[in-house]
């Protein structure tokens, strides 16, 4: 007993050791330490403190479940007039927003304060794949869709499968439900069986096949970016050279409770459009594989939309909601 | 030779005063972590590293630090199942089988500190394992599509009948309950919430942990307060501890054969230590000429899991670090803090930086031997837990329980369900069905379901695809002799018995 006891404290004196300390604003990461939210609110969280965009440090806490679903949900109900809070989002936010994946909550129960990163997607094939180009491969599947599997680390209906969806739909393939998809477990296992041969196509993003590329065991086709990526991978077509018309990144982002004073609001864009501006944000942009994404307030909330309402539109197709 | 050399630096990066402390503080850490009813290696790592960020650590000692941990917690998680026959962590589930059997013999000492040596070389090998041959057999992932992890997997559920349980019909409907509940969550494939009652809590699935604390732990505070102890199987008769050399050197073979199990199945992307603990006893027991000790305190059914899991916990670093693909719970979490300190694993990552890989390699073989030092002196103190009487430690332990669960996921919901399972286990208890099945159920059905459900995406449908392969066709068979020879076993078994009457 003793021993537990002391076990206990142990424990107990770590977690508090933690997070005990007082903070003036806080920031959500609705999943658990280490992964792309995390990453979000403590490095957006400590650039806004150390470059003097808020007068106190930003403390991270962690509310993981139901894919960002819980957090959104405690927002919504609980914090709504927070003026202090500040919640990590990306484009799996959007997307399960736009698929009704949290319960029912819709995307202007918070306002979205803006996106400062992104993460560009791809379309990967093993370097002994027959397809040379996108369009090789999108006209592969336009001849027969049982020719091509994709694999993905977001699930069925996920933002992966839709981005190779929402390419087939811009050279004229609508009949998405053909199309095989597998959602794996992260995106290195979709390499993984991509270049094992079970699956013809890896749908991602760039930080996930980075290795792979630099190894030369697989050979990217498009990234679906605006202009091309600058650094290493600029000899990489984007999707849009190729005639197919699709910008599609894995945002990183923030959103705020609904209810907040416009003076909390503008206080918070700021301190994000000042990030964006800094040195540090463009160290870690770069040491984390992220290009440059930067769209702060009412320019934001517009790309948002017109996203959900694709995604909407494709989900429906695909029969991922009603 | 050239690999030596590597090693060598590697240890000039890890033997840092700094280092080193890190390494026996997160052995520690680990170790309580791992003992402790709710929380395992993940959660163990996932909660260091904030503390590894406000500390300020750099990618070597993040890693010590972060490895210490996951290693330690590996070794702790037998504790409780030895002491308490509630699993630490989900892959020290099956040594509850054995391990609790002869805790209650007398012989806890004995069972921690052959499962201590167990742990010690599974985890030693399948590091030197992974030092010699990472980069070799991160090609093994290539092989394995979804048909040949749904073979995988059927392999592990066909062997479950003979286990666990004298009778088959019980064990097979008790994983078939386990299934069930890990169908609860959004389906991976078309997006829908199953099961949940449109609860968002049960969205992301109900998590073993909160089964496994439920099903073990709150379990016996039932049982103990109907019979007011007397029927509590908690509370055992101590001896004098001593280092049971007889036992380590009768199941070296079983250790060293249950490492090779568990290092492959570390090395499988998704299989994990659970698997490799539980492959690697059921190996044990199909080949023991004594198979009816199994299950009542038989030494090597201590041994082969703990050496199993430790072995996956080695062997789930080849993929991760190879390939960028996590082999375990806690390797995703690792893979995770990797990404953060800039280290992009993948199949440049021994080339680009060696001093990261080979550093790491260095710390694991140093908190290997630390925590083998740690382990057997300290068995003393751990017994010692067992010299309290129940009606103080039961209520203990449910409090650990409590924190533990809640800790995951500050749900109060979670503790609901800890609380509902603990009523499912003590149902199943007084119908002598085994709970075991239904963890492994609720731990291994998703990848199962998966891996069938990718396959006939991947094939449009064609049944046929799941023998595409010479090694789907090999783990097919395993499978059905697996399943079919208990069967077979018990009646050959059971005639000199006959006999006798």
């Amino acid at each position: 007993m003793k021993l537990k006891m002391q076990q206990l404290v142990a424990g107990i004196s770590l977690s508090v050791g933690l997070i005990g300390t007082s903070f003036a604003a806080e920031c959500i990461a609705p999943a658990n330490p280490g992964g792309g939210w995390d990453f979000t609110c403590r490095t957006i969280g400590k650039i806004m403190y150390d470059i003097g965009a808020v007068a106190d440090p930003v403390q991270v806490t962690n509310m993981a479940g139901a894919g960002g679903g819980l957090a959104y949900t405690h927002v919504v109900n609980e914090r709504n007039d927070d003026g202090d809070l500040i919640v990590a989002a990306s484009s799996a936010t959007a997307t399960r927003l736009a698929q009704n994946a949290y319960g029912g909550m819709t995307a202007d129960q918070v306002r979205f304060l803006g996106a400062i990163g992104a993460d560009p997607g791809v379309i990967v094939v093993a370097k002994d794949s027959p397809h040379q180009t996108l369009t090789d491969l999108l006209d592969a599947i336009k001849a027969d869709p049982a020719s091509v599997a994709f694999a993905g680390g977001s699930a069925a209906g996920g933002f992966d499968h839709l981005k190779a969806l929402m390419a087939l739909n811009r050279v004229g393939y609508t009949d998405i439900r053909s199309v095989k998809y597998i959602g794996v477990d992260s995106g290195a296992d979709a390499i993984t069986q991509t270049i094992g041969g079970f699956t013809q196509a890896m749908t991602g993003d760039i930080s996930e096949a980075v290795g792979f590329i630099k190894s030369g065991d697989v050979r990217v086709l498009a990234v679906f970016t605006d202009e091309r990526l600058p650094g290493e991978f600029s000899n990489i077509p984007t999707a849009k050279e190729q005639g197919v018309d699709v910008v599609a990144v894995n945002w990183r982002g923030l959103y705020v409770p609904k209810g907040i004073d416009q003076a909390d609001y503008d206080k918070w864009s700021d301190a994000l459009a000042k990030v964006a501006a800094s040195q540090e944000w463009a160290d870690a942009m770069t040491a984390n594989g992220l290009a440059p994404f930067t769209k702060v307030g009412d320019d934001f909330q517009t790309y948002l939309d017109g996203v959900i309402a694709e995604v909407q539109t494709m989900s429906k197709e695909l029969g991922v909601i009603q | 030779m050239d690999t030596i050399s590597l090693l060598m630096q590697g240890f000039d990066v890890a033997l840092t005063p700094t280092n080193l402390m890190l390494a026996v503080a997160g052995c520690i850490i680990g170790t309580i972590v791992g003992a402790l009813p709710g929380l395992g290696p993940s959660n163990g790592v996932a909660l260091l590293i904030p503390l590894a960020f406000s500390m300020g650590l750099d990618a070597t000692e993040s890693l010590v630090l972060m490895t210490s941990v996951y290693y330690g917690a590996m070794y702790g998680g037998r504790i409780s199942s030895i002491l308490l026959n509630v699993p630490g962590d989900e892959p020290a589930l099956m040594t509850t089988l054995d391990g609790y059997p002869m805790a209650k013999q007398g012989r806890a000492g004995d069972a921690l500190v052959l499962s201590g040596v167990a742990s010690f070389v599974g985890a030693f090998l399948a590091t030197i394992g992974l030092m010699f041959l990472a980069p070799t057999l991160a090609q093994v992932a290539y092989l394995f599509g979804p048909a040949e992890y749904f073979a995988l997997y059927l392999l592990a559920f066909s062997t479950l009948g003979g286990l666990a349980s004298k009778s088959q019909a019980k064990a097979v409907l008790a994983s078939c309950i386990g299934l069930g509940i890990a169908m609860i969550g959004l389906d991976n494939f078309s997006g829908m919430p199953r099961l949940t009652g449109g609860s968002m809590h049960l969205m992301d699935g109900v998590d073993f942990l909160v089964a496994i604390v439920g099903l073990f732990a709150i379990t016996e505070v039932f049982v103990f307060i109907e019979s007011h102890g007397k029927e509590s199987s908690i509370g055992v008769t101590l001896n004098k501890i001593t280092i049971p050399i007889k036992e380590i050197l009768g199941s070296t073979v079983t250790m060293l054969r249950s490492t090779v199990i568990g290092f492959i199945a570390g090395i499988l992307p998704g299989a994990g230590a659970s698997l490799g603990s539980f492959l690697a006893y059921s190996a044990e027991k199909s080949i023991a000429k004594d198979k009816e000790t199994f299950g009542t305190g038989n030494p090597k059914g201590v041994a082969a899991p703990e050496a199993g899991n430790n072995a996956a916990a080695g062997g789930a670093l080849v993929p991760m670090l190879t390939l960028g693909v996590p082999g375990s719970g806690t390797t995703a979490v690792l893979l995770a803090l990797l990404m953060t300190l800039n280290i992009t694993p993948g199949p440049l990552l021994f080339e680009e930086r060696p001093e990261v890989v080979w550093g790491l390699i260095a710390a694991l073989l140093i908190a290997n031997v630390m925590l083998l030092v740690l382990n057997v002196p300290l068995v003393k103190l751990f017994v010692k837990i067992l010299m309290v009487p129940p009606r103080v430690l039961l209520p203990g332990v449910t409090m650990v329980s409590f924190v533990g669960i809640y800790s995951l996921s500050g749900s109060s919901f979670d503790l609901l369900l800890m609380i509902g399972f603990g009523v499912l286990g003590y149902v199943l208890r007084k119908l002598d069905i085994p709970t075991v099945p239904i963890i492994l159920g609720i731990l291994l059905g998703n990848h199962m379901e998966d891996s069938l459900r990718r396959a006939m995406v991947v094939s449009g449908g064609e049944w046929q695809y799941l023998f595409s392969s010479w090694i789907a066709i090999v783990l097919w068979i395993a499978a059905m002799v697996g399943f079919t020879a208990p069967l077979f076993l018990r009646n050959l078994i059971k005639k000199p018995t006959a006999h006798d009457h």
